[in-house]
This record gives C-alpha cells, structure tokens and sequence, in this order.
C-alpha cells in the first residue's frame, strides 16, 4: 500500500483501479483453489454424512442422523485407540523434544544449524520408507532383538515387538517427532539470554528460572508443537497397519476401509467429520487453557 | 545422580561435586545426541539394507552384502512408471502451487484490506486438519462429480462426469492445494523480513511498479520463493495419506511401495530411498554453502 502510494502522481484511472483492486487480483487464483478443493470438499463430506445411499444407487440427502450416530457410538475401540495412542505418543515426544530444542537453542552454539538439519534429516526420506524401516528393526528376528535373544539371551525367543500397541506407539512417536522439536525450538531460540540472567541475580534457582521464565515463554511453543505432534497422529493410520496388528486398528484404519474398500461413504464421511470436529474443538479449549488464543490467527 | 552426588560428599567431596558438575553440563547435550540418533536410525537402517543379499522376497533379515539392487534399481514391474508419475506431479504441483501461494503471501504481507483474517484462518486450516480428513473429503467431491450427484461448486457441474475420475488430475488437485498454504507461510516470513525502502529508493529514481516489483522486490524475496517451491516438491514427492484416497489406480512412488510391500519388499525401495534421501542432502549442504558465501542482500 504505502509503496503505490509512493509512486509519482500519474493519474490514471485504470491506474487507480488496479491498485484498488491488486491484493484481491493476486490473492483470487489461489483462493478460488482452496475453496472449490478444500472448503467445499469439507462442506461436501458434512453433507455425505448426513446422506443415505449406496455407490450403486446413488447418494440421496436425507438429513439422516444414523451415520453420525454410529460414527460416534459404534466404534469404541478404534477411538480409543486413537487418543490413547495419540496422547502417549504426543507426550513422549515433548517428553523427548523439550531437552532436545532446549539443548539445541541455549547450547548449540556453531552447531545449531547442524543439530538442526539433523532434525529434520528425517523428512528427506519417505515416511513409508521409515516405517518399512521400523519393521526391520522391531522384527523378531531384526537387529534389536536377536541380538537380545541370541548374542545376550536376555529375553525370550517367543518375544515380540512388531504388531503389538508398543510398536505402534513408537512409530507414531518417532515419525512425528520433529514436528515437536521445530516449533519448541523457535520459541525457546527467541527468548533473551538477559532475562534468565535476570532471574538468576534475583536469585531464582535454575530450576526456578526453568519453570517462572523459560517454560511460560516457551508456551507458544508447546502449543503448536503438542498440536502440529498430536493432530496427524489422531489421524494415522500408517503405523497402525504396518507396524500393528488387527487389535491395536485406530479410527484412521476404519475411515480409510470404510472409503477405499467398502465403499461406505455416509458412514466414512461421519466418521472423518466427527474427527475434524473433535479436533477443532479440543485445539480451542486448549488454546483457551493455555491462554495462547491468538496465536492461532 | 541424586544418589551418586550424595555418597560422594561423604567420602571426596571436591572430586565428586566436579563429576556432578561434568555430568551435570554433558547431561543436556548427550541426551540430544542420543535423540538425534533415534531420529537417524531408520535412515541408517534404510541404506544399509539397501545392500542387504537376502533370502526370499522380503527383505527384512540381514543376509551378507551384495551390490543387487544398487546395480539395477529399476527392476520392479511398475517402478519406473511409479517414479516417473511421481516426479511429473511433484514438478507441475510445485510450480502451480509456488505461484499462486506467493501471489497470496504478497497480498497478505504488502497490503491491508477487509477479510484479511477471515482468509489466514482459510490458510491455516488445510495445515491444521488430519490429512486423512483432507484425503477423504476430496475423495467425496470426485465421486459426486462422477455420479452427477450433490451440490457441485459453481463450473464443476459442467464437466463430463468422468473428466475428473480418480487418477493423474485428480492426484495433482490434491497436491496444488496441500502446497498452496505451506508456500503462502514461506512466502510471507520472507516478506515479513524485507525493507521496503528499497522499492521506495527505486520509484524515487524513476522506476514504474511493474519495473519495481521484478528488478527490486522479485530479486529479493526469491530465496523464500525458493524455499517455499523446495518444500512443496519434497511434500508432494512424498505425499502417501491424501494421495492414496484420491489416486484410483494411478501409482505414484508411495503409493506403488504400499502396494508392493504386501507381497514382497524389494531392496529397490531402499536404493531409491537412499538416492533420494543423498540428493536431498547434497542439495541442502550446495545452497547452504552457497548462501553463506553470498552477500546478504535481504536486510
């Protein structure tokens, strides 16, 4: 705005017009794409939801409140699933990442930007090819255990990892891991120096310092990192299926069965909404809780 | 430590309080050590099973050393295709969705106008919802389009029902619009960052807009217009939720490993996975080096 206001007074309408209308000229072609495949797709799920039919006959909007229903109460087991996992998982990982983020942000030193690339080395392999790579390492006859079995015999031989909830809580630790780390780290890098100096002349213990300075300046930090951590694991269904087994399934398994095999879209479609819904809402009462609202805008 | 700093005052107390204070100090450091190799592991185990000679079609248990697969890591039915598919996607994805996420980034730094947060929130949802959910919701768009039925936003309804089936165009939909928010974020704390002095200086000296925007602005912010156009080619290359509901019987690279790895695991998938993994290195480590010899031009 200020850089057309600067420019030479030539008056020219057509002029006038463009800058008038520039921002929505540059910002149309990118929105149009947004809403027609990401905010109408949305309504479009809500709708199916609501919507009885089979893929033969057809879809019919019927305002029908079974598959919400079902969504919400038929799958107990899968849900569960999900947050539990999702919880345990988004724990161990700030339990992992706060230390990691700390250590990288206040000692890196010349080595932060290496620590840092280190981090995220992961994303430049395939998150199905870390996965894979998870099965050979928690296989009953991978590096970890027969090394356990055969070379200590500490463990015995009918022991297993792979395909029990343990595996698929560390892998769904482990994938998203970094997403914790990232933002921790931003928000702890921004903090002064001067201000944990200040705490300590005031004569704040170090763990004092830790938790009536650090921490409560880090929370922007917690924040988006516990949700960037727990948003893509209450949906996974990845991990699930490869490194579990049928009894650890989570409601991703069920929405990607229901959509890709059975075809049952009322019922799928409930289900991701439910998902979605919960996920908005639980993001506004804890952004409520630690007082950090606006920084979601 | 609690146990080891106590028995030690009893007994020497200067020489334990210094072990204290050493382990103290190293605690922090080599815990992140041991984190960042729990992060490497699987990459480490992804490269060197790469050159594994197993026994049977999966490659699961380490067998001896061969140079197999690395010899020959095209030789799976579908790979190559599965590869070619993905590149072309993750190119034409990245270069549409660089495009129109700068054009909005620039709007949303440069300018003030009514509806501003309104379309922020718009930004941040894509990247804030499961990917699961953005997968299943495009998937119910195309298959209303296919049956002619639901509300179909406005122009949609007039394609031939199967112009948008499951498959290249559908896969690259979804890909444009994934990448749209993370380019828009890059974009915008690039421009965040960029003193506009410097186009005021260039319309001083006699300068148009237009001329302005590519000889002043463009030059300048196009290092996060670069960032920004890397990660939507390394989110699109290695997209697997959203691209599995929305593929058909299209295979891209995840989706053709996903498939494969029910029958068999080839070591192929490690060697492209290594390759992929090197370059990506490789090019982080030449930009950087590079950036750092430039001069900085930004601020």
């Amino acid at each position: 705005m200020t850089a057309l206001q600067a420019s030479p007074p030539r008056p020219s309408s057509l002029r006038r017009w463009l800058s008038l209308l520039g921002p929505y000229l540059l910002l149309a072609p990118g929105l149009i794409w947004l809403v027609y495949f990401f905010v109408w797709p949305a309504a479009q799920m809500f709708l199916m939801a609501v919507s009885s039919g089979s893929l033969d006959n057809g879809f019919k909007l019927t305002w029908t409140l079974t598959p919400l229903h079902d969504a919400l109460f038929n799958f107990p087991t899968q849900w569960s699933h999900s947050l539990l996992y999702g919880a345990i998982s988004t724990s161990l990982d700030f339990l992992i990442g706060f230390p990691v983020a700390y250590t990288i942000a206040f000692r890196g030193g010349r080595y932060k930007n290496l620590l840092l690339f280190l981090v995220i080395a992961p994303f430049f392999t395939s998150f199905l090819i870390r996965t894979i790579s998870w099965q050979i390492l928690l296989g009953d006859e991978g590096p970890i255990l027969s090394f356990l079995k055969h070379t200590l015999g500490v463990v015995p031989e009918e022991f297993s990892i792979l395909y029990s909830p343990f595996a698929v809580i560390a892998g769904l630790t482990y994938n998203f891991l970094p997403f914790m780390i990232l933002p921790l780290y931003v928000a702890l890098e921004k903090i002064d120096p001067a201000l944990l100096e200040a705490s300590g002349d005031l004569y704040g213990g170090r763990w004092q310092t830790f938790r009536k300075v650090t921490f409560p300046l880090a929370l922007p930090g917690v924040f988006a990192g516990t949700i960037l951590t727990f948003i893509p694991t209450m949906g996974d269904y990845v991990n699930a299926e490869l490194l579990g087994s049928p009894q650890t399934r989570m409601i991703g398994n069920v929405i990607q069965g229901r959509f890709l095999q059975t075809n049952d879209y009322p019922i799928a479609s409930a289900l991701s909404f439910v998902l979605m819904a919960g996920i908005l809402l639980a993001v506004f009462i804890y952004a409520r809780a630690l007082g950090t609202e606006d920084l979601t805008g | 430590m609690a146990t080891v700093a106590a028995q030690g005052t009893m007994t020497a107390p200067r020489a334990s309080a210094r072990v204290a204070r050493t382990f103290g100090r190293w605690r922090l450091p080599a815990f992140t050590i041991v984190a960042i190799g729990y992060l490497l592991i699987p990459i480490v185990v992804m490269i060197i099973f790469s050159f594994n000679d197993y026994a049977g079609k999966f490659n699961y248990i380490w067998n001896g050393f061969t140079l197999k697969a690395w010899e020959a890591p095209l030789a799976w039915p579908g790979l190559p295709e599965a590869i070619r598919v993905s590149l072309t996607i993750a190119a034409l994805s990245t270069l549409f969705s660089t495009i129109l996420g700068t054009m909005i980034g620039l709007a949303l730094s440069r300018y003030r106008f009514r509806g501003r947060g309104a379309i922020n929130a718009l930004i941040f949802l894509p990247m804030a919802s499961p990917e699961i959910v953005l997968g299943a919701s495009l998937l119910t768009l195309f298959i209303n389009i296919g049956l002619g039925s639901g509300v179909l936003p406005p122009g949609l309804a007039l394609l031939p029902k199967n112009a948008l089936s499951l498959g290249f165009t559908t896969v690259l939909i979804a890909h444009i619009m994934f990448n749209i928010s993370y380019v828009v974020v890059t974009v915008k704390a690039r421009v965040a960052g960029f003193d506009r002095r410097l186009e005021e200086a260039a319309m001083d000296l006699g300068a148009n807009e237009w001329t302005t925007f590519w000889r002043v602005t463009f030059p300048l912010i196009f290092p996060g217009i670069m960032a920004a156009a890397m990660l939507a080619f390394s989110l699109s290359i290695d997209d697997f939720v959203i691209t599995n509901f929305v593929s058909g019987t299209t295979n891209t690279f995840p989706i053709w490993v996903y498939g494969v790895i029910r029958n068999a695991l080839p070591a192929q998938i490690n060697v492209i996975g290594s390759i992929v993994f090197l370059t990506a290195v490789i090019g982080v480590a030449v930009t950087t080096i590079r950036q750092g010899r430039a001069p900085q031009l930004a601020r």
